[in-house]
């Protein structure tokens, strides 16, 4: 059976029951069963939008229903094809343009624009966000839309391929695409005193933003050039390292090279500022070495570690793991034969590395070098700990947001400069990973072995990479070693009071069992959110790779565009631009644990996406075909062919999803409300006052649960083998999910 | 499995990427139950035309007639065609067995009678009995007939082949080829079959058609492509042919009176005027002997071939390669020997 023969009314039957029975607006108490039939509702807020229009005199619902029944002689396959076609995507277009035109024109006072009062005159009425009826009805008109245009040949006329087009478009819209217009326009805002345009320009020319009187004068520079400099200081010191470590890790007899392989899973599995609360407590104002100078040379070392050279030791700390991860491909992609080749023309090892293997690894720098400035960039966790009075542009974002000013216009200028940082970052990185296919020119016939470096090379990579591996070990262990100390620094008795601070259980009067330590809430909440977050991010990022992989249709590149877009924006943009666009109707959901999902699962897409390209690619194309060819719908062929060879990358994407949106904090900060708090942002909390022992007990927590998470991959994608010829197609999925491209933090 | 497969119309069929024109619109008709084979060049457009029958590309231009129904804007699952891929394509989680089925089922077809369906084709084709096996447990020419199970097991009214044969080795490829042809002629079956590979074409065609830069450059028999191919370029392709110019010097109905330097030969006028000529000459039409009445030659090489022996020979019309059986007299470089050509093997051909 093709898609093609089967009808759209069940689709009908979907914004059927969006516009007509389920309560349109999103109830104050969620649904109850009862509450699900919305017709003959005395209050309109518990209304369908059918009944809203009927029997509560709004009008503006009017046209949603008539285009539902437009829509309908194209669902009952009424007439030829074309007339079929014509009815869905009239009906479908105008449907959802009116669900969107009258979302948008009725705000929570009355009409949105001051033209509508001067037409329609003034409106007493007032309305909330869109909820079940609503969100349904716009799928189901999307959906009756995309049947429509599958009908008229577009997509080859299948209809699957066309809904997934229009899920993943109309989703990036939505949670990307709006929400970032809706930052950038706040630029526009008039601020009390001033126009438009002097608003504008005062938000965007703010000499706290541009001021460089650093360079005179002992005082601090703007928050740009702080975080610029902050950035390519990172960028540079962590490429380095890192192509210390990959050098050592490919290209030496180096024996604990696995081990070393080990450290490029520290950043997946902690949180963003464990490095930064373990500098504490060595450099701190009561760190291990601070204490030690003054008792033994009597010595104030004073407060340094809060400031530039803080946040850059942390970040160089964190993400030389991350550029690590990146070079060990880039060298591994350097054909042995090309060295090979050199040494036969008589030049010397040095000659082979100076001339042959650094210029073609130029390209895959330049990679780590912008992946590792745009995580610098988009970092909050290291800053917002070690800062200080150094402001960076996600710091400032922040206190913009949640200090006593609420300047949400600068806020929204902060990241509009953030956001064009990251994009040309983004953009740079696209042009250095594009050039880069020559390294790997020759494939897969490549045999010989890797040259050996040059001795040079090779004693200054170990004396580089080694000490620091070190020194790396060293910050976490302190970080962890924090939670089993009384107090750092003043009473260094052993305890475990933090843990049961944070994780005491306790025996009810009925025996029942109480989580009354203060860690659980968030952490149930955080495991929860994630655990839902992650399924949808792994099935849409794998939707997402397949149409883009697999299916040419016109405007694929515009989607591949958008999609490669929303992993440039860094996170705390996304926050920002969350609760500006997701606080008002027509989508109301700040405080919900709807934004805290959406944010995981558009934040977290790139995982999916990526992992699930690399997996299609290993994927001989024909056997989608040939599922095709032998009578399986596009759906089909995609449930019992594809999706079962992909199960490593699958298995891959979630647990990703899951861990990423466990350790996230720059957007879930801004997020996060009293009822669904996260385990990150509680953390931060508690380091901002001062509570390190229990901040960094609940670190080690999540830290021991990321390396199950982790664990279960291995044990999940490790064993499954489907036999000797597919292997390589199973092999490959596991390595590329973890390179990270936006900003993690 | 008994009837007999379908004809197989194309009408104008044209295929462009871009800038790209992989296909000319192009015409042709296939009866039902013949193999016809799209023979070329690579990148010449092949596969292209054949997955346009199959609805894995759609037409950028023209129509494709299944049985006399207009399939063209049919999907691929819609058109009752079935294809075998070049790389066979078995999907590797599945048992040879539910790769068979895996048609029947997407077609409606209950489990249990589409496993009884699908170990009769593997019967078929000689498989009894692999049926709980993976792909990846079997040899490249059992994983070959998997393939051909899993596409016949449908019925097609048209099979389609793309290079099937190219994974396999030199011996294998011919046990194949001739398991593929009895197949079809045992079912009626409507085959078209792509391959670059002119021996296999001639081996198991109905039918050939030659295509070069994205059209047909001739289509007809095996015999008629090889003895009267219309162009040098599909003299060439079907096999060695040297390739001279004469004269034509007279038209007399459907023949015509050619001179090629001493020779005087009569051969099929096939449309050509009075004047110069295109000729081309199959080696195995040169005869070479001592005394004189032919081109006057020298012998430039000989190589030993076991069951025949191969001359390059220096003449007046250029050089000519040539193909003797070892059983005449063997010729030494350097030997002046003259030529006479067998007029069954020359053929007056348009440029
Ligand atoms: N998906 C495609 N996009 C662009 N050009 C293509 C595509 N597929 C094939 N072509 C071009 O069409 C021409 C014919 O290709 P093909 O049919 O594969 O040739 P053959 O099978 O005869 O070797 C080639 O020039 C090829 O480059
Ligand atoms: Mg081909």
């Amino acid at each position: 059976m093709s898609m093609l023969t089967r009808s759209s009314f069940p689709i009908w039957l979907l914004a059927c029951l969006g516009t007509l029975v389920l309560p349109w607006n999103m109830q104050q108490d969620g649904v109850r069963l009862a509450g699900l039939i919305a017709l003959g509702q005395p209050d309109p807020e518990a209304s369908s939008a059918f009944w809203q229009a009927l029997a509560h005199g709004r009008f503006w619902f009017w046209p949603v229903v008539a285009a539902l029944f437009l829509a309908l002689p194209g669902a009952l396959k009424a007439g030829s094809r074309a007339r079929q076609a014509g009815f869905l995507v009239w009906g479908g277009g105008l449907g959802l343009a009116a669900i969107v035109l009258q979302g948008l024109a009725i705000g929570i006072q009355g009409w949105s624009w001051g033209w509508m009062n001067a037409l329609f005159g003034e409106l007493p009425d007032r309305q909330f966000g869109m909820g079940l009826g609503g969100s349904l009805a716009a799928l189901g008109f999307l959906l009756l839309l995309t049947d429509g245009l599958a009908l008229r040949g577009w997509f080859k006329g299948d209809r699957f391929v066309a809904g997934a087009v229009g899920v993943l478009a109309g989703s990036i819209l939505v949670f990307t695409a709006w929400p970032v217009g809706t930052v950038l326009s706040q630029i526009l805002t008039p601020r009390e005193d001033l126009g438009i345009l002097a608003a504008t320009g005062a938000r965007l020319l703010d000499s706290k933003i541009w001021g460089l009187s650093c360079v005179s004068a002992p005082v601090g520079c703007g928050v740009f050039w702080n975080t610029l400099m902050l950035a390519f200081s990172t960028a540079t010191l962590t490429t380095l390292l890192g192509l210390c470590f990959a050098l050592i890790v490919t290209r030496s007899g180096f024996r604990a090279k696995r081990a070393l392989r080990l450290l490029t899973v520290l950043p997946i599995i902690t949180p963003p500022f464990v490095i930064g609360l373990g500098l504490i407590l060595i450099f701190g104002r009561s760190g291990v070495i601070n204490q030690m100078f003054d008792a033994v040379f009597g010595i104030e070392l004073g407060r340094w570690i809060y400031g530039y050279g803080g946040v850059l030791l942390a970040q160089v700390f964190s993400f030389t793991p991350i550029a690590f991860l990146v070079l060990i491909g880039v060298v591994e992609g350097i054909s042995p034969a090309m060295e090979e080749a050199s040494q036969t023309l008589r030049a010397s090892r040095m000659r082979t590395f100076t001339a042959v293997t650094l210029p073609l690894m130029l390209p895959g720098l330049a990679n780590a070098w912008l992946v590792s400035f745009v995580e610098s960039l988009a970092d909050f966790g290291n800053p917002i700990v070690l800062g200080g009075s150094f402001g960076v542009l996600s710091t400032e974002i922040f206190f913009a947001v949640v200090g006593a000013q609420q300047d949400f216009g600068r806020a929204a200028a902060l990241a509009a400069i953030m956001l064009a940082v990251a994009l040309l970052a983004f953009t740079l990185q696209r042009v250095a990973v594009g050039s880069r296919s020559y390294v790997s020119m020759t494939g897969k016939g490549d045999s010989g072995l890797p040259t050996p470096l040059p001795r040079l090379v090779r004693n200054l990579a170990y004396a580089v990479a080694l000490p620091w591996a070190v020194l790396t070990i060293v910050v976490y262990a302190m970080a962890l070693a924090g939670g089993f100390v009384r107090v750092w620094g003043r009473d260094w008795t052993p305890t475990l009071s933090h843990f049961t601070r944070a994780f005491a259980l306790e025996r009810g009067p009925e025996g029942d069992l109480i989580f009354s330590g203060g860690a659980w809430h968030s952490l149930f909440t955080t495991i929860e959110l994630a655990a839902i977050a992650a399924p949808i991010t792994a099935g849409l990022g794998l939707l997402a790779a397949w149409v883009l992989s697999r299916q040419r249709f016109r405007g694929r590149t515009a989607l591949e565009f958008a999609l490669m877009l929303t992993f440039a924006v860094p996170g705390t943009v996304i926050g920002v631009a969350y609760i500006l666009t997701f606080n008002l109707p027509p989508l109301e959901i700040t405080g919900t644990a709807i934004i805290l999902v959406a944010c995981f699962v558009f934040r977290n897409l790139p995982v999916g996406v990526r992992s699930g390209i690399a997996a299609m690619s290993q994927l001989d194309k024909s056997l989608d075909e040939a599922a095709i060819t032998l009578r399986a719908s596009t759906f089909r062929a995609l449930r019992t062919v594809v999706l079962p060879l992909l199960k490593p990358a699958i298995v891959t994407a979630l647990v990703y999803s899951f861990v990423r949106a466990m350790t996230t904090v720059s957007a879930v900060i801004f997020l996060v409300s009293a009822e669904y708090e996260m385990a990150t942002v509680f953390i931060i909390n508690r380091v901002i006052n001062g509570d390190y022992g229990l901040a960094i007990a609940y670190c080690a927590a999540l830290i021991v649960l990321m390396m199950a998470a982790i664990g279960l991959i291995n044990l999940l994608v490790g064993r499954r083998r489907l036999g000797r010829r597919s292997a390589a197609l199973a092999a490959a999925p596991a390595a590329p999910a973890t390179t990270p491209a936006g900003g993690r933090a | 499995m008994s009837k007999t497969g379908a004809e197989l119309r194309l009408q104008g069929l044209g295929k462009r990427y871009g800038a790209v024109q992989a296909v000319k619109p192009l015409d042709l008709a296939i009866k039902g139950g013949t193999l016809t084979t799209l023979l070329g060049p690579s990148g010449c457009g092949k596969t292209t035309l054949l997955r346009m029958i199959a609805g894995l590309e759609q037409a950028t231009e023209g129509r494709i007639f299944i049985g006399g129904r207009d399939v063209t804007l049919l999907s691929a699952g819609e058109r009752n065609v079935s294809m075998v891929f070049q790389s066979y394509a078995l999907f590797p989680h599945m048992s040879v067995l539910d790769n068979v089925a895996y048609g029947l089922v997407s077609s409606g077809l209950r489990k249990r009678e589409a496993h009884a369906r699908a170990e009769a084709a593997l019967e078929t084709v000689g498989l009894k009995g692999f049926g709980t096996r993976l792909p990846s447990e079997m040899s490249g020419g059992q994983q070959q007939r998997v393939a051909v199970a899993r596409a016949l097991v449908l019925e097609p009214d048209v099979l389609l082949f793309d290079e099937p044969l190219s994974n396999l080795d030199t011996r294998l490829r011919r046990t194949m080829r001739e398991e593929i042809r009895a197949l079809q002629q045992r079912l009626g079956l409507t085959v078209v079959y792509v391959t670059h590979d002119q021996s296999e074409a001639l081996a198991v065609s109905d039918m050939i058609v030659v295509m070069r830069n994205a059209e047909i450059a001739q289509a007809g028999t095996p015999h008629e492509l090889y003895a009267r191919p219309d162009n040098v370029f599909v003299a060439t392709f079907m096999g060695e042919a040297n390739h001279v110019r004469g004269r034509i010097e007279r038209i007399d109905g459907p023949m015509a009176d050619v001179t090629l330097d001493a020779l005087r030969l009569t051969l099929p006028q096939r449309g050509l005027a009075a004047g110069p000529v295109d000729l081309v000459i199959r080696p195995e039409a040169i005869r070479i002997s001592d005394a004189g009445g032919g081109i006057a030659a020298t012998v430039a090489r000989e190589t030993y071939m076991g069951s025949h022996t191969e001359y390059h020979l220096a003449t007046p019309l250029g050089e000519l390669f040539c193909v003797a059986p070892d059983r005449l007299r063997r010729r030494q470089a350097g030997e002046a020997v003259s030529v006479t050509f067998d007029p069954e093997g020359v053929v007056a051909v348009h440029p």
